[in-house]
């Protein structure tokens, strides 16, 4: 029996014991506690949150794996898939801001890979405090050059993504890394051992005392002689997890494998586990011969390591042979560490004794449900409403544009290789990265997108804007939606309050997704994302794919010629709550979210779809933070000629304010450039439909510039314009 | 004819290479195992960009020890083309087949992005579909492109006209910014005395089609291709 | 035997890297700091080697891999015999 401290120090429960000690039959050694707690916390068993993740839609007639796996698959057509996924590496990064970024994509993209896809494209939901204080730019900076290191050097481009700044992301940044691979359906590949006889092998990196939580908090359980340095940071080596990433498919491609997991969070434990429990199996391994990079390890030690770039394979006994001479043309070593058993236990054993037997199936889905104690979570109110419209609103659109969340990213994503495997067609900085899927006609879109201070205001809104703003994106470069992936990143779950957000957020999320019709794969849920007891905004960051049909109908957000018409497909309303607007120019963060229409969202999405399949649409782009006069400002940077234009504020919409049809975030807008032909086509289209769309500008001049009742109220060059824009972020940097 | 890509550990634009010969040139092409001694009688050799051994000791430096590296020096020898994209660039210089080495870029960082270069000889088998003084729009990706030789080494470059490519502006000319990564006289790709072995660091393989945003990089791919 | 190898580029080249963590020292007032040169170490565990052969087999391999003549210099010593 153990102490109450070492149960507090694996985060066990005093119920959670009790269940231990009745599903395996006798008090567990502490290198079982140690199992239980990795594998029962709540980052592995999502015991907080699977009451209303159930909730969410998970199932369409294009799914092929939904959530359970290391990453979900959505069928493209012509025997091809897509396996992607999200991942948070919030509080890594904060400690070490450049190996916890970079281990992040290490670890989604063994995530991709295991299953038999070849991951082609990487994106990074980033967000950081204020730039004006010299340690969020160095987590930042930290984390950036982290993302980069990793992803360039195994060569998988870094297409897009989202970087935002508030407050309360300073001590506790959001790192959140997606992948997407392709594959062909008929090679896929699963976490399972199959057969009682199989071979078990390790292969990949030594193992060392990198990552092992519970354990370094336990420490004195271990006396004196192991009392080494532990170091709690995982450092990433990418060039050995693109030696494994190209051994993996190889031995994948040759079938010479039954099945194959990557050891992420908790290890070797999570894949000993898991595989044998999705076979209905148990493994007997011995622990001496897993390859140990640090000498005296203990079995708690090897079984809860999180080194990185590891992977455990299962195979027929006749494989193994094949499997190992593949690995070594990749210089790399696969181990036979066990057995796959018909008992369905994990049994380990170290120095010739049994020190592991419990059951796999205990560990791996058994782990109780918790019905957290929830509360109705603060809300924004109407008191925005009220705030004083600017003189010079010239002034407010100049600060909107040198604010970080809307400048240029460019100083990040040039770091990024966006280009390697030579598919990228729309480059970062566009609402969505989109890349040709060789030898075919379609091509991939993707984006991520999540709006913390909406879902703060209102929880449920949040959850919805952010899918449909996901769709949006894709819909602007022409690709309809085909599969989510969500990361959910909340506060401290034991507070009612957070429960209350994310219990709501989530039902934004699910009655979104089924208004799209389509499904969550997978994802994964990052809670006590708090700082001295502060949380940090809910935060759900969606990653939707899309799927283009044609790869000639792609369109950018930049404007393309002369004399174009501007239509606003869409509406603006008085919506200035948790608007960047109002907290850049009013330094209030307050009021409530922008309203939204599921039903009118999908309407405005397939009335651009559509016109742009029919080949009349320039360029598309969606009004987010800074609203319609950031929208329009970023189509003038995007354009080749950097084109300007004059946008007439009357039309589309019932909103009053000036400041509101400018800065206003009312949802469900798309604006777009045709000629004046096609504007007219388009226009009809819409109002065929009932979804309000109608011309508000020309496309021309080296002017921005906004008019209302006949008089300008913003005139600024685009060169000028784009300069702030451009420079906000590197100038920074370059202060200090 | 017959193209070679040379795939070592940590190469990552081997495969975008072999695309662009293989199915955008339509030109027969073939990876080669950098732990072969066996060029498979190609007709000119690739050397890829990438991370070959993780650039850990030095970008390329890990790479010249291959034991296909053998074979290539000879292949190099007797006059037969080479081009070194990038870390393949970087290769090279490690192998000494080309002078001088590679600094960390100016700014620090990790740089990616179109940049234009301008082809200062046209008389190589590796620029001979282009103009003298022709702006190519070619990306770059690279973390240590900074071009460095001692004077010596440098005059002796200029001298025999063995830079083959400068990073300019839009229009041409040189200058501070355009020159991004702090090379030495902008120097973006170099060519050997004899003729036959070309580095450089823009990607031709990432600006060979169209739907890629550029296919400036065909100058380069073609003109080798027609030189066999 | 243990030796140490440190390499670090020629003083006719240019640092940037040592140039910008001299320039972080400044800011953070460590004005004391005349110059800095950042460079590599290695610590190389040998094996059946005495110190006369060290001194033939280090150089090799330092001027032959670890370093790259055409930029960097290389030092060495012995830290365990």
């Amino acid at each position: 029996m153990h102490d109450e401290k070492t149960l507090r120090q694996h985060n066990v429960t005093n119920e959670e014991y009790a269940l231990i000690q009745s599903l395996i039959g006798h008090d567990p050694n502490l290198t079982e506690l140690g199992i239980f707690s990795a594998m029962w916390s709540e980052h592995c068993s999502y015991k907080s949150s699977k009451v209303y993740l159930k909730q969410l839609p998970t199932r369409a007639k294009n799914v092929v794996q939904g959530p359970g796996e290391n990453a979900g698959i959505i069928d493209i057509g012509d025997g091809q898939v897509v396996v992607f996924k999200i991942e948070s590496h919030n509080h890594p990064s904060f400690i070490e801001p450049f190996q916890g970024a970079a281990t992040g994509v290490g670890g989604i993209l063994r995530d991709i890979f295991t299953m038999g896809a070849r991951p082609i494209a990487l994106m990074d939901s980033l967000r950081f405090g204020p730039l004006d204080n010299a340690r969020n730019r160095s987590v930042m900076e930290g984390v950036v050059s982290g993302i980069s290191s990793y992803g360039n050097s195994i060569g998988v481009p870094t297409v897009g993504g989202e970087v935002v700044f508030d407050e309360c992301y300073s001590l506790n940044p959001l790192v959140n890394v997606f992948c997407l691979g392709l594959a062909d359906k008929d090679k896929l590949f699963f976490a399972k051992t199959e057969d009682v006889g199989n071979a078990v092998l390790y292969v990949g990196a030594k193992t060392g005392r990198d990552g092992i939580h519970g354990a370094s908090m336990a420490s004195q359980e271990f006396g004196e002689d192991v009392e080494v340095k532990r170091p709690n940071v995982q450092v990433g080596d990418p060039f050995k997890e693109k030696l494994l990433l190209e051994a993996c498919l190889e031995v994948m491609a040759r079938r010479i494998i039954v099945g194959i997991q990557d050891m992420g969070a908790a290890g070797l434990t999570c894949s000993t586990t898991e595989m044998p429990a999705k076979s209905g199996q148990g493994v007997d391994i011995d622990l001496d011969q897993v390859p140990q990079r640090e000498k005296g390890m203990t079995p708690y030690e090897i079984l809860l390591s999180e080194s990185q770039e590891r992977m455990l394979i299962a195979c027929r006994p006749d494989q193994v042979k094949a499997v190992q001479a593949a690995f070594a043309k990749w210089d790399l070593d696969a181990v036979e560490i066990g057995k796959v058993t018909g008992d369905g236990q994990l049994k380990c054993r170290f120095h010739g004794e049994l020190v592991v037997d419990i059951p796999v199936g205990a560990v791996v889905d058994l782990c109780p449900a918790y019905h957290r104690p929830l509360a109705e979570p603060a809300k924004g109110n109407a008191a925005a409403a009220d705030v004083a419209e600017p003189a010079d609103l010239g002034g407010a659109f100049k600060a909107l544009l040198s604010s970080p969340t809307i400048a240029n990213k460019e100083w990040v994503y040039r770091q990024y290789d966006h280009m390697v495997l030579v598919n990228t067609m729309v480059l970062p900085g566009a609402g969505a990265a989109v890349l040709r899927i060789k030898g075919s006609k379609k091509a991939l879109a993707m984006t991520l997108d999540g709006n913390g201070l909406y879902t703060q205001l209102e929880p449920r809104a949040g959850g919805k804007i952010a899918v449909a703003e996901a769709c949006r994106n894709l819909a602007c470069v022409g690709a309809r939606p085909i599969g989510v992936t969500n990361c959910l990143n909340f506060g401290n779950p034991e507070k009612p309050g957070v429960m209350g957000q994310f219990k709501e957020a989530v039902e934004g999320m699910s009655e979104a997704c089924r208004a799209f019709d389509i499904a969550v794969t997978g994802g994964n849920v990052s809670f006590y994302n708090e700082t001295e007891g502060v949380p940090i905004f809910p935060t759900p960051v969606l990653g939707i794919v899309g799927l283009v049909e044609d790869t000639d109908t792609v369109v950018g957000p930049g404007f393309k010629d002369e004399g174009d018409r501007i239509l606003l497909v869409g509406e603006t309303k008085d919506e200035l709550g948790g608007t960047e607007y109002l907290k850049v120019v009013h330094g209030r963060e307050d009021g409530e979210a922008p309203s939204i229409d599921l039903a009118r969202e999908r309407a405005v999405h397939e009335v651009v779809l559509d016109a742009i399949e029919s080949g009349w649409v320039k360029s598309a782009h969606d009004p987010s933070d800074g609203g319609l006069a950031v929208c329009a400002a970023e189509c003038a940077f995007h354009s080749e000629g950097r084109l300007g234009c004059e946008i007439d504020l009357d039309g589309a919409g019932p909103a009053e304010r000036t400041d509101a049809r400018l800065f206003g975030e009312s949802q469900s807008r798309i604006l777009i450039t045709a000629s004046r032909e096609n504007a007219v086509l388009i226009a009809g289209m819409a109002a065929e439909r009932g979804v309000p769309a109608s011309v508000v500008g020309k496309v021309g001049g080296d002017l921005i510039k906004f008019s209302r009742r006949g008089k300008a109220v913003v005139e600024i060059p685009v060169a000028a314009a784009r300069e702030m824009w451009m420079s906000a972020i590197p100038d920074f940097f370059a202060k200090k | 004819m017959k193209i070679g890509v040379v795939l070592f550990p940590g190469s990552n634009c081997d495969f975008d290479t072999i695309h662009a010969f293989k199915e955008v040139l339509g030109k027969p092409t073939v990876p080669l195992w950098h732990k072969d001694h066996d060029l498979q009688g190609v007709d000119a050799v690739i050397l890829p960009g990438g991370f070959s051994y993780g650039d850990y000791l030095r970008s390329g430096a890990i790479a010249r020890f291959s034991p296909l590296m053998q074979e290539v020096r000879e292949f190099a020898a007797k006059g037969r083309p080479v081009l070194g994209i990038c870390n393949g660039f970087q290769v090279l210089l490690e192998l000494e087949l080309l002078p001088g080495a590679m600094l960390r870029n100016k700014n620090l960082k990790f740089l990616c992005r179109h940049v234009s270069i301008k082809v200062e000889n046209e008389k190589t088998r590796f620029t001979r579909k282009a103009r003298k003084g022709q702006v190519l729009n070619i990306p770059i990706a690279h973390f240590d492109g900074n071009y460095y030789a001692p004077p010596e080494t440098l005059k002796a470059i200029e001298d025999g006209g063995q830079v083959a490519f400068r990073y300019c502006e839009p229009d041409g000319s040189l200058s501070e910014a355009s020159n991004v990564n702090g090379s030495l006289h902008s120097i973006a790709g170099l060519i050997n005395k004899a003729g036959n072995v070309c580095g450089l660091m823009p990607h031709p393989e990432r600006a060979s089609e169209k739907i890629l945003g550029s296919e400036d990089g065909r100058f380069i791919l073609e003109s080798l291709v027609e030189s066999l | 035997m243990k030796v140490r190898i440190l390499v670090s580029f020629k003083d006719s080249v240019l640092d940037p890297q040592g140039q910008t963590v001299r320039n972080a020292l400044h800011t953070l007032g460590y004005d004391a700091v005349q110059d800095l040169r950042q460079g590599k170490v290695f610590e190389v565990e040998l094996a059946g080697v005495d110190r006369a052969a060290a001194e033939k087999l280090v150089p090799e391999m330092a001027s032959k891999v670890l370093a790259n003549p055409i930029i960097e210099k290389y030092t060495w010593s012995v830290i365990e015999d």
